[in-house]
Parts: C-alpha cells; sequence; structure tokens
C-alpha cells in the first residue's frame, strides 16, 4: 500500500511532485527498511530517485527497421538531509525497458552472491479479459513505470549493489553507458552463467540450506504462479456478477415508467444498481497492485534459485577440481611405484608395446608433480572461494528473507484493506437499494 | 368472518392446512395435496369468473435440476400454497366462497369433489359465460390501460427474471473460482515460516466468504425467483380475466344491435338483454375493485421482495466484512520469537 502512493506520483503536475518526492520516498525507504541501522551508506538515502514519466518513441533498430518502443524517465535529485525546503535540482535522462535489462544481467553476473532484485514483467502475463496483453496499452505502461522504479529503488536500497558504478552511471550518465557496461566484459560470464543455471549435474556434497533453499525457491514460484493464475480468474467472474446487475438499473427504470405509487422508489433504486456495477472497475484496478505485489516475489524466487544454483555450481566446479587432482595424484604415485593399481589404457599399450625408458617416466612424473601443485593452489583458492561466497549469499538471504516476510505481510494486510472497502461500498450501496425499495 | 388459514409441510407430498376461526376458538386441521389446491382454485375460477383468483405455484417443476423432494423445493411450494390461501382469506368476496369453505373443512374432499361435479349439472345456474364469437366494439379506456399495464408488467418481470438467474449463475462461478483460489494460500502456507499463519488466514477467509456467498445465492433461488414467477403467471391468469369481461361486454353490445335492428313495437328491452348488461356492469365493478386490492398488494409484495433481496445482499457483505476484519489483527501481529 505504500508503494501504491508511488504509482500517483507520476500523474502530479511537476512543481507539485517536489514535495511529494521527499515525502514519498521516505514512505518507501521505511517500508522496504524498517530497521534503517544497517543502510548508511546506502545510495536510497543519499539520492532521491524516480520513475516519473513514460513516452511512446519510434526508432530504428538494429536490422534498421523502424520500431516503436516506450522511453522512461529517470529522475535523480541529492538529499539534503539539513536544509529543510531547500531542494537541489533534479537531473534526468530516458532509459527504455532493454537498458534495464542490460543492467540487470550485469548486476546478475557481477554479484552471483546477491538475489538481485526483478525487474518488472517484459510481456503482460495472468491477465484476466479486460487487462490488456498488450505492451502498448497505457495501463500496462503505467503499471510498468512503477515497477521498473520499485526497481531501481530496491538497488539503491541494497548495502552492496548501490554502491556499484555501473548502476550509479546509469542513473546519472546517459550517453555513453552501453558502452560502459559492455567494456566490463561482463558478456563473457555471462554465457557461461546461463550454460550453469541450465545445465544438470551432481554435486556431492552441497551445503545442505542450498539444496534446502533451492527447492523452497521452487516451490514458491510454482505456488505464487498459480495463486498469480487463479486470482485473475476470479477478478474475471466478480466482473460479471457486478455488471450484470448494471440490468437492473435499466428494467428497474423502464418498470418505475408504468407505475405510480411505486415508480420513484424503483427509478432510484436502479441508479443504485448502476453505481453498485461501475464500482468494479476501481476495485479490480486496485487489486492489480496486489497482484503485481506477488509478481516481485514470483521473480525474485527465480532470483534467490539462481544464487542456489551457483553455489551448487561452485561446489560441483570444486568437486571436480578435487578428484582431478586425487587421480593425478594416484597416476603420479603409480608412475614412481611402478604399479598400476587401476586399468589405464596406457598403461595397456605400454605393456603391449613395451614399457617406456625410465628418462621418459621421471618426464611424466615431473609435468604430473607441477601440475599437482598448481591443482592444490588452485584447489585451495576454490575453497576459499566457495566459503566466502557461502558466507556473503547466506548473509543477503538472510536480508533477503527478512525483506520479503515484511513485504509480503504488507502485501496481504493491503489486500485485506482492500477487501474490506469493497465489502463496505457493497453495504452501502445496497443500503441506499434498501431504503429506495422501502420508499415504494 | 374472521379466520386465518395457514399452510405447514405434513410431508413432502401433502399440505397441512389449518384454519382458525376466531381468536379464542381452536384451530382445525385437514390434509392437503396440491391437486386439492389446484381444484380449489379450478373451482374458484369457475364460480367467480369476475374475479382476480391467486395463482399456484407452478404444477410441473421443468428446469433440469430442481429436486422435488429437496427440503428448499418443498419449503418454496408450502410458503407460495401459503400465499394463496392468505390472499383468498383477504378477498372480501372469495373468502365467502363455498369451495373455499369446504376445502378448508371437509375430512373427505373426494367424496365432495364428485359430488360438486353433479351439483353443478344439477343446478343449470350455470355460471359458464359465453366465449368466442363476439366481437368487441371498444374496450373502455380503463380496460384497455389495465391491459397495457399487465403486458408490460409481466415483461418487466420476465426481464428481472432472466437477470436474477443470470447474476445466480455468475456468483456460481465465482464460487468455483474462489474455492480453488483460497486452498492455495493454504499451500503457500505451509512453505512458510514466519508468513504461515497470516497465509492460512487468509486461506480461511476466503472459505468464509465462499459460505456467505453460497448462502446468498440459495436465498435468492429459493425465495426471490418464486415470488417473482409467481407475479408472471397472476399476470397471465389476470389477461384471461380481461379477455372474458371482453366476452360479456361484446355478447351484450352484439345482443343491443340485434334488438335495435328488429325495430319492434314494444320498446321494452328483453330480459336477456337486461342481464348481459347486468353481467357486464357487475364484471366490471368486480375487475375494478380486485385491480384496485392487486396493485395495493402488488406494491406491498414488491417493496417487500426487493428489500429482502437488498437485505440478503448486505448480509452477504457484513459476513465477508467481519471475516476479513477479524484477520487484520493476525495479519499485523508481530513473532514474538524470531
Amino acid at each position: 500500500m505504500l508503494l501504491k502512493d508511488l504509482s500517483y506520483g507520476g500523474n502530479d503536475q511537476r512543481g507539485g511532485r517536489v514535495g511529494s518526492l521527499c515525502f514519498v520516498w521516505q514512505m518507501l525507504h521505511e517500508s522496504l527498511f524498517p530497521s534503517s541501522e544497517k543502510m548508511e551508506d546506502c545510495l536510497a538515502k543519499k539520492m532521491e530517485i524516480t520513475v516519473s514519466e513514460a513516452e511512446k518513441r519510434t526508432g530504428r533498430n538494429a536490422m534498421n527497421m523502424q520500431e516503436t518502443y516506450t522511453a522512461y524517465l529517470i529522475e535523480t535529485r541529492a538529499v539534503e538531509s539539513q536544509n529543510e525546503g531547500q531542494c537541489s535540482p533534479v537531473d534526468s535522462l530516458w532509459r527504455r525497458y532493454s537498458e534495464f535489462e542490460l543492467l540487470r544481467n550485469y548486476l546478475l553476473v557481477t554479484f552471483p552472491h546477491i538475489v538481485v532484485p526483478p525487474l518488472p514483467e517484459k510481456r503482460a502475463d495472468f491477465v484476466w479479459h479486460k487487462l490488456s496483453a498488450d505492451n502498448m496499452d497505457p495501463d500496462f505502461v503505467e503499471r510498468r513505470r512503477i515497477g521498473l522504479e520499485n526497481f531501481l529503488l530496491r538497488v539503491a536500497s541494497h548495502p552492496v549493489l548501490c554502491q556499484d558504478k555501473i548502476f550509479y552511471s546509469f542513473l546519472t550518465q546517459e550517453g555513453g553507458w552501453k558502452e560502459m557496461v559492455n567494456e566490463t566484459g561482463f558478456q563473457l560470464k555471462a554465457d557461461s552463467r546461463l550454460k550453469a543455471l541450465n545445465a544438470t549435474f551432481r554435486v556431492k556434497n552441497p551445503d545442505k540450506r542450498f539444496t534446502e533453499l533451492k527447492h523452497y525457491s521452487d516451490e514458491l514460484q510454482s505456488v505464487i504462479s498459480h495463486l498469480l493464475r487463479v486470482r485473475a480468474r476470479v477478478a474475471d467472474r466478480l466482473y460479471g456478477v457486478y455488471k450484470v446487475h448494471g440490468n437492473y438499473g435499466r428494467v428497474f427504470s423502464e418498470w418505475s415508467a408504468i407505475e405510480k405509487e411505486m415508480g420513484d422508489g424503483l427509478q432510484s433504486a436502479g441508479h443504485h444498481m448502476d453505481v453498485y456495477a461501475a464500482s468494479i472497475d476501481d476495485i479490480l484496478e486496485e487489486e492489480e497492485h496486489y497482484a503485481d505485489q506477488l509478481k516481485e516475489y514470483l521473480f525474485y524466487a527465480e532470483a534467490l534459485r539462481a544464487v542456489c544454483r551457483k553455489h551448487e555450481l561452485m561446489q560441483y566446479d570444486l568437486e571436480m577440481a578435487a578428484q582431478d587432482l586425487t587421480s593425478k595424484k594416484q597416476q603420479c604415485e603409480e608412475l614412481a611405484t611402478g604399479t598400476v593399481r587401476t586399468f589405464s589404457l596406457k598403461g595397456m599399450t605400454s605393456k603391449l608395446f613395451g614399457q617406456e625408458t625410465p628418462e621418459q617416466r621421471e618426464a611424466k612424473i615431473k609435468v604430473l608433480e607441477e601440475q599437482i601443485q598448481e591443482g592444490e593452489e588452485q584447489l585451495k583458492s576454490k575453497n576459499l572461494e566457495g566459503r566466502d561466497f557461502v558466507k556473503s549469499a547466506w548473509a543477503d538471504i538472510e536480508r533477503f528473507k527478512e525483506q520479503k516476510n515484511h513485504d509480503l505481510k504488507e502485501a496481504l494486510i493491503s489486500y485485506a484493506v482492500m477487501q474490506i472497502s469493497m465489502c463496505k461500498k457493497g453495504i452501502q450501496v445496497w443500503t441506499n437499494a434498501k431504503e429506495c425499495f422501502s420508499k415504494m | 368472518m374472521e379466520f386465518y388459514c395457514k399452510a405447514s409441510m405434513s410431508s413432502s407430498s401433502s399440505m397441512m392446512v389449518t384454519t382458525r376461526a376466531e381468536f379464542d376458538l381452536p384451530e382445525y386441521s385437514v390434509r392437503r395435496r396440491y391437486q386439492d389446491f389446484d381444484w380449489l382454485r379450478n373451482k374458484l375460477e369457475e364460480s367467480q369468473p369476475t374475479h382476480l383468483i391467486p395463482p399456484l405455484p407452478e404444477k410441473f417443476v421443468v428446469k433440469g435440476v430442481v429436486d422435488r423432494f429437496s427440503e428448499e423445493f418443498v419449503e418454496t411450494r408450502r410458503k407460495a400454497l401459503d400465499k394463496f390461501l392468505k390472499r383468498i382469506t383477504d378477498h372480501p368476496v372469495l373468502s365467502f366462497n363455498e369451495h373455499f369453505n369446504v376445502f378448508l373443512t371437509a375430512k373427505d374432499l373426494n367424496a365432495y369433489k364428485k359430488q360438486g361435479m353433479a351439483l353443478l349439472s344439477k343446478m343449470g345456474e350455470s355460471v359458464k359465460y359465453v366465449t368466442g364469437g363476439y366481437k368487441l366494439r371498444s374496450r373502455p379506456l380503463e380496460f384497455a390501460a389495465i391491459g397495457e399495464y399487465l403486458d408490460t408488467f409481466s415483461l418487466k418481470l420476465g426481464t428481472i427474471d432472466r437477470i436474477a438467474q443470470r447474476i445466480i449463475k455468475e456468483q456460481l462461478e465465482y464460487l468455483v473460482e474462489l474455492r480453488e483460489y483460497g486452498p492455495i494460500y493454504s499451500t503457500w502456507s505451509g512453505l512458510e515460516v514466519e508468513l504461515s499463519e497470516p497465509l492460512e488466514g487468509v486461506s480461511a477467509c476466503i472459505g468464509n466468504c465462499c459460505t456467505a456467498l453460497e448462502e446468498l445465492s440459495e436465498d435468492m433461488t429459493d425465495d426471490f425467483l418464486p415470488v417473482l414467477r409467481e407475479y408472471i403467471l397472476y399476470s397471465e391468469s389476470m389477461k384471461n380475466v380481461l379477455k372474458k369481461r371482453d366476452q360479456v361486454q361484446a355478447e351484450y353490445e352484439a345482443k343491443l344491435e340485434a334488438v335495435a335492428l328488429k325495430k319492434e313495437d314494444r320498446p321494452k328491452v328483453p330480459t336477456d338483454v337486461e342481464k348481459c348488461q347486468d353481467r357486464v356492469e357487475c364484471f366490471n365493478a368486480d375487475l375494478k375493485a380486485d385491480m384496485e386490492r392487486w396493485q395495493n398488494n402488488k406494491r406491498q409484495d414488491f417493496r417487500q421482495l426487493l428489500m429482502g433481496m437488498a437485505d440478503k445482499n448486505i448480509q452477504y457483505y457484513e459476513k465477508c466484512l467481519t471475516a476479513w476484519e477479524s484477520i487484520i489483527p493476525l495479519l499485523q501481529d508481530k513473532p514474538e520469537t524470531k
């Protein structure tokens, strides 16, 4: 419900919004981080960020074909905590959705141990019949604008992510940002990361907590998407119920025309039926905000899963390296002692085609010994990396869990509040209608 | 004679009709089946053709899935039959009707029914009016207006019936989705620790709303729709009475014209034409009085019906409101220990 306050920020007049920016930012900040002691240095404290406008643009794409897309205006302003009433100037630049995607991919690759905040959906999903699935639809664009702002605020409030230079440039540097991102070379890491996410491999000793967490994130994704699907159907049906009542309005009006004493009561009751039928539009629009809050966590579950997979990948890598080292050590021992403990093709061929010379064997042993030393060093650093990853990832996961519990509780409360409001409206309308009927 | 009579459930196939003539006299009860009510109505129509006879609930239930032995169906029928008796009781002429009296008191109604058939043919004073053959010159304005009114009225009621049915249908489809929606929160609750109770609370809350909605739809089906249909039937039978009135007037006009053409020496109007004139005047008077009474009753009945509909909807929303308000503290609750 606090995120909802943001949603109307974009519609205000320019002048009036400067004041509301301060208030709104503060509300969001408190909602995202109830305990702000941890956030001493995060960017969100120093800078106000909004995605204030969306504009349709036409341009040429990579294939030199004309395309239509939406650009979003990002406005930033330094926070003057000392001087109240004195506001610093607003900086702004335009970005399109694909640039947000680029930013997020960069963050995913650069901070694999962080649960990276998700972007709002690329295409409208979980729509019920009245909602448009068209990306150019103004309602969709508006909800996306809010989602993008939310994304930026999440990143800016994150103790680690907010310090990233590329993120800062995204907010402040209009030209040349894309080149800057590509220069980091993160794309190279990205490919292998993609592969890792999709590959199936067996890890022998994963950290149990990550396995459980991955399982949890799968279940969470499944349950939230089920919830969203059915909620859309529920909305559809509820819409139908309300709208049919509008027909009462018309028929009561027609009937009142042939009645003498009953006429007035019928006519005015009919008006209330019209009000009732019309009320569902606003009710369901508000519910979309709730759906958006759920969607954010649906996508967050994916980010959580990615961190778990990263751990598995590192662990697998470690195990493979350890295995490789063990086999090399074994090989070395066999060569040194001359005993063949394990079957090897080389062993067979050497038996068939004659033994190798002592010099050849010495050379081999030397190479292996070098490899073993390298391998041991690598294994050591991999172990260290792995432990560091587990430690820092788990810290962020704990932070995420608290955030999730807090946010979803707020979402449920706002949903209950919406339902209460809907019930009260219903009681009001039918009480009014009843009074009209009583005058018949 | 002041009495009340009411119909109560005896078994699924017969009603108990209870009468009390005066305040301090004991009640008198007889057992009656639907066909007995049907017989009574036919008799009333025959013996009091100038009056509006209240309708009975439909004889055959055509709609697919209604269980003729279900509690709701029997209760709905009972209410309609009770209403039928009350309307006759309230009517200054019909309440004194002989057949009605027998209906309320005879222990063996079947014997009377058979007897009645014989009686009728003996009596000769047939109350059968002429039907058909005569063309009406001009319908008096007020009866034309009543006819038009009834046409539009039954049309509008038909529309309201369709709308109400549609709403019930939409509500039931909404209910189907809600019944799938609520339990998902339960499933989710099983995955969570801190959110477990809030999610479970939401699930239970939605379940309560489902129950409330089911009750609303049932009430509309059992209480609202039957009364609408009753009035549609009422309008139909009233239009028939209007037609009969037209016929009586037409007969009188035709006979009068025939006499005028004969040009007899005796200026005296023949007795049978006089009788026709009487009939017309009686019919018109009775019908006018009944229409006024009907309009009044109709206004009260619809006032009650529509207020009842509003009430049921208010109750539904109040139940849902209570459910959602009660979980707010649960949702806001901070866990004692982490």
